[in-house]
């Protein structure tokens, strides 16, 4: 397997407009001539589907849900970054940049870092041209709030539902060009293979989810945005219905995929409540702007918040890091959350939750103000835990968030299947061993607005495409993979629910491959998830039939492809010996419990290769050295 | 904590050309903090087990934001809370030995698919009317050049928020999606980047409309009260004062 980034030559600032000029175009007259299939309608999706239907390129979208409206990125509370540097407080490209590498822990490669910051103005403006009602100021300039991890105000939002409203404008260009009859979307469609011809990705192989139809698509480039894989753990912050069988039948098909291990643990998510609970709900991070974080001092004190006197509060943020107090990078805020549960000082029902209170705020700010920044929120609170958060603090602990992981794609965002584009969060890419607060935006729509439209246009220019007809026999065979891949599903006819084994496996990895991992746990690990594997084949219970709807039958192909990507997980925290970012390896921490990257071994992007499964997992690692030009490494410090 | 048992009857359908029928099932040691969609997995995971057909319905965020759910609850879309999508409902709005009565959202613009899961894409069709900005991606010039009055943006934000579940359509009386593309064209409309094509995007949005088979509004105010986010009946107004300017 070759792993070349094709990072361009030059200065940092310069790389990617020395990289424009020298790209291959293609002319208007030839580009309606070519057929690109996005996959995934979210913010990289949809945003990549409209630029390319603007350019003249005819585009086939394919999404799960009823609409492409619903695609998750909609539930992105806090915010966007952008380097606009409107509130005058010293922030520039360069200093969004080295926040996120910095953020990242240095696992990520520049020139795509450096890349996501200066689109990230162009996104702000592209987004207000669309009609994106962001928060204002009184003189109807835009405003901004602060997010982790930054020293500067640079996040954009819209009331705490900047990700609907970014992907409402995204699907509305979207639907622009449906309209013009450049784009064509499927919903209810769920791609199950990725069809390679003469090494190239060549279509995609779908199932009709109304039908139960396998039908056969052919392209002339495919474009993957079909998020994360969050939700291997079975309970995080994700929708229900995402995935990563997309992504990982790309993977069987010869994409590597890379850093599977690095999985962001959000700090400020509504504690599990019991066993029947079906996912977990995420305050924004922008909380912390205003909240304070605290637990007793004292083991054991059952008293109700409000009574514990202002002493024998530990707000063990603001007195571990002083310098960024309660606004600590993500990864920080929620390892720190675990060290003062695991020592005993947790809250609620379960000992698993800390509070997060507005006490103070509402007193400077009064209640009117903090209403007015974070109503929704508070709203969505009382509603699930039946607390008022005006006047009770609220209870919150880490949950399963996002995924830095993901198909290895090059500088252009391809993967290693020559035509397999991957965008937004199902490519590994710019966010390193932890994502910053409000960047997962600015990557998506960086990606689909301004990086993917030139890419895919310099890899069409530059390759011969012959016509393939769907009758190719790599059509036939990929389909007839994914048919009986559901035959089998359905024979088994076992005792135990797809649930069931879900949330098992969801235990595994989130007691072992979750916050802190030990290499004796994630040996264990190991074991475990291939015993249950085994057992979700010879015992699983899928009801129904595959001719016609049927979501449990959906449900049970996509847990049978997390059973496989459980395993690459735990393999490759296994192997990186050394803490970084969101990694926590046991083994590899200071004393004061922060993690201790190794360098000199371990700065490289892990990408593995597919070998089959055969009881365990077959997977061969390949390593992408890092290599920082521009910046130099350092323990990461936010105290 | 307290337990209860839920009576339920549930429209089961097995398609677009199956006639339907309500189905009776009994549900023990219902948790008061479960959702109400939690409630019916574990229906499922029990009907799973009994080697029955589970109930299908469409879900996906389950923080009340992508719109994906529908159901109509004891005959009101989204169930008894005020502001309220189906999956941030908690079962502690309900008593030990109630009965809930569940169907899909009933509209000929919205064909059942399966039990309590509908064909929404009319509304789609609707947006890709004119429910968008006609700017290119590239073309944007910078984000301050324009200011926008803060309470302006705020009106459109208010509008902006419709998550398009379709619940003003189930529960209108003429199965009108007045709110729902009202909301849009009131959104867009009052923006600057917005208002070049304020005429056109409202006449081809209201006229997709009609296309789809969804009624007119005769102000009954029902989708109001069920929407899950809000949005206020004023945009009606607004869509059908700029209809009448469009075309006078």
């Amino acid at each position: 397997m070759k792993l070349d980034p094709k990072i361009p030559e030059g200065p940092l600032e310069d790389k990617w407009t020395n990289h424009l000029n020298e790209i291959k175009l293609v002319s208007p007259n030839n580009k309606r001539k070519y057929n690109i299939i996005v996959v995934g309608t979210g913010l990289a999706g949809a945003s990549a589907a409209a630029s390319l239907a603007e350019l003249g390129y005819n585009v086939q979208t394919f999404c799960i849900q009823d609409s492409a409206r619903r695609a998750h990125s909609i539930a992105a509370q806090g915010g966007i970054n952008a380097a606009k540097n409107y509130t005058n407080d010293g922030d520039s490209v360069w200093r969004l940049f080295y926040d996120t590498i910095k953020g990242g822990d240095y696992r990520s490669r520049e020139a795509n870092v450096y890349r996501l910051a200066q689109n990230s103005n162009h996104i702000i403006d592209q987004a207000v041209a669309q009609g994106v009602p962001f928060g204002r100021d009184y003189g109807g300039l835009l405003d901004n709030r602060s997010f982790g991890g930054a020293q500067v105000s640079r996040t954009f939002y819209s009331r705490g539902q900047t990700g609907q409203q970014l992907l409402l404008g995204a699907y509305q260009a979207m639907m622009k060009e449906e309209h013009s009859g450049k784009i064509k979307n499927y919903p209810r469609q769920e791609m199950l293979d990725l069809v390679v011809v003469d090494g190239k990705a060549r279509g995609i192989i779908t199932r009709d989810l109304v039908s139960g139809e396998i039908q056969k698509w052919e392209a002339d480039a495919v474009v993957l945005c079909t998020g994360g894989y969050g939700n291997v753990f079975y309970l995080s912050t994700n929708a229900k219905n995402s995935n990563v069988t997309a992504a990982w039948r790309c993977h069987k098909r010869g994409a590597a995929f890379a850093n599977p291990c690095f999985v962001q643990i959000h700090p400020t998510c509504i504690p599990v409540s019991g066993d029947y609970q079906s996912k977990l709900t995420l305050m924004s991070e922008s909380l912390r702007n205003d909240g304070r974080v605290w637990v007793p001092r004292k083991k054991g004190d059952d008293r109700p918040p409000n009574d514990i006197p202002e002493e024998e509060r530990y707000y063990y943020l603001e007195e571990r890091y002083p310098s960024f107090g309660n606004l600590v990078p993500r990864d920080v805020a929620s390892r720190n959350a675990k060290l003062v549960t695991d020592e005993g000082l947790g809250v609620g029902d379960t000992g698993l939750a800390v509070y997060l209170d507005f006490r103070d705020a509402i007193k400077r700010d009064g209640k009117e103000t903090i209403k007015a920044k974070y109503g929704n929120l508070f709203d969505m609170y009382e509603n699930i835990k039946d607390e008022n958060p005006y006047e009770v603090p609220m209870q919150i602990f880490p949950a399963v968030h996002y995924t830095m992981g993901g198909l290895w794609v090059d500088y252009n965002l391809m993967s290693n299947v020559p035509g397999l584009f991957v965008a937004g969060e199902a490519n590994y890419s710019d966010h390193g061993a932890n994502r910053l607060g409000a960047s997962a935006l600015m990557q998506g729509l960086s990606d689909g607005y301004f990086i993917i439209p030139y890419t895919v246009g310099d890899y069409l220019a530059n390759e011969e495409l012959p016509n393939v007809s769907t009758e190719h026999e790599a059509f036939k065979e990929a389909a007839d993979t994914s048919s009986k891949q559901l035959d089998k599903l359905l024979a088994v006819q076992g005792d135990k629910t797809i649930i069931e084994f879900h949330r098992e496996l969801g235990k595994i990895m989130w007691d072992k491959v979750g916050i802190s991992r030990s290499k004796e746990g994630l040996e264990s690990a190991i074991e475990e998830i291939r015993a249950l594997r085994e057992e979700f084949w010879n015992n699983v219970r899928v009801p129904g039939e595959k001719n016609y709807y049927n979501k449990y039958l959906e449900f049970a192909a996509r847990v049978a492809d997390f059973f496989e990507l459980a395993e690459l997980m735990a393999i490759d925290a296994l192997d990186r010996d050394e803490s970084c970012g969101c990694h926590l390896r046991d083994e590899f921490q200071s004393e004061e419990g922060e993690a201790l990257r190794n360098d000199e071994d371990y700065s490289f992007v892990s990408a593995w290769e597919y070998n089959g499964v055969n009881g365990k997992l077959e997977t061969t690692l390949h390593k992408e050295p890092l290599e920082f030009e521009f910046v130099e490494l350092k323990q990461r410090s936010y105290k | 904590m307290s337990l209860m048992t839920i009576k339920l009857k549930i429209w089961r359908q097995k398609n677009a050309e199956d006639s339907g029928h309500f189905e009776d099932y009994t549900l023990d040691e219902v948790n008061e903090h479960m959702s109400f969609l939690e409630m019916l997995d574990v229906l499922n995971e029990n009907l799973i087990k009994e080697g029955g057909d589970p109930v299908e319905f469409d879900y996906d965020c389950r923080e009340g934001i992508c719109g994906s759910c529908n159901l109509v609850i004891n005959g009101r879309a989204h169930g008894p809370k005020h502001m309220t999508a189906a999956c941030q409902l908690h079962m502690r709005n309900y008593s030990d030995g109630d009965t809930i009565v569940i169907e899909p959202p009933r509209a000929a613009a919205f064909p059942v698919i399966k039990d309590l899961v509908v064909d929404r894409s009319a509304l789609d069709r609707i947006i890709q009317a004119g429910g968008y900005v006609s700017v290119r991606t590239g073309a944007a010039p910078e984000a301050n050049l324009i200011p926008v009055p803060q309470d302006v943006s705020n009106a459109a934000f208010d509008y902006a928020t419709c998550i398009g579940c379709g619940a003003c359509v189930a529960a209108c009386p003429n199965s009108s999606a007045s709110l729902f593309t009202g909301a849009k064209i009131a959104h867009l409309n009052r923006l600057p980047q917005g208002k070049p094509e304020r005429e056109n995007r409202t006449v081809a949005m209201v006229e997709q409309m009609e296309k789809e088979g969804f009624g007119d509004c005769s102000n009954f105010a029902e989708c109001e009260a069920v929407c899950p986010v809000g949005i206020s009946i004023s945009a009606i107004a607004e869509m059908r004062r700029d209809y009448m300017k469009a075309v006078l």
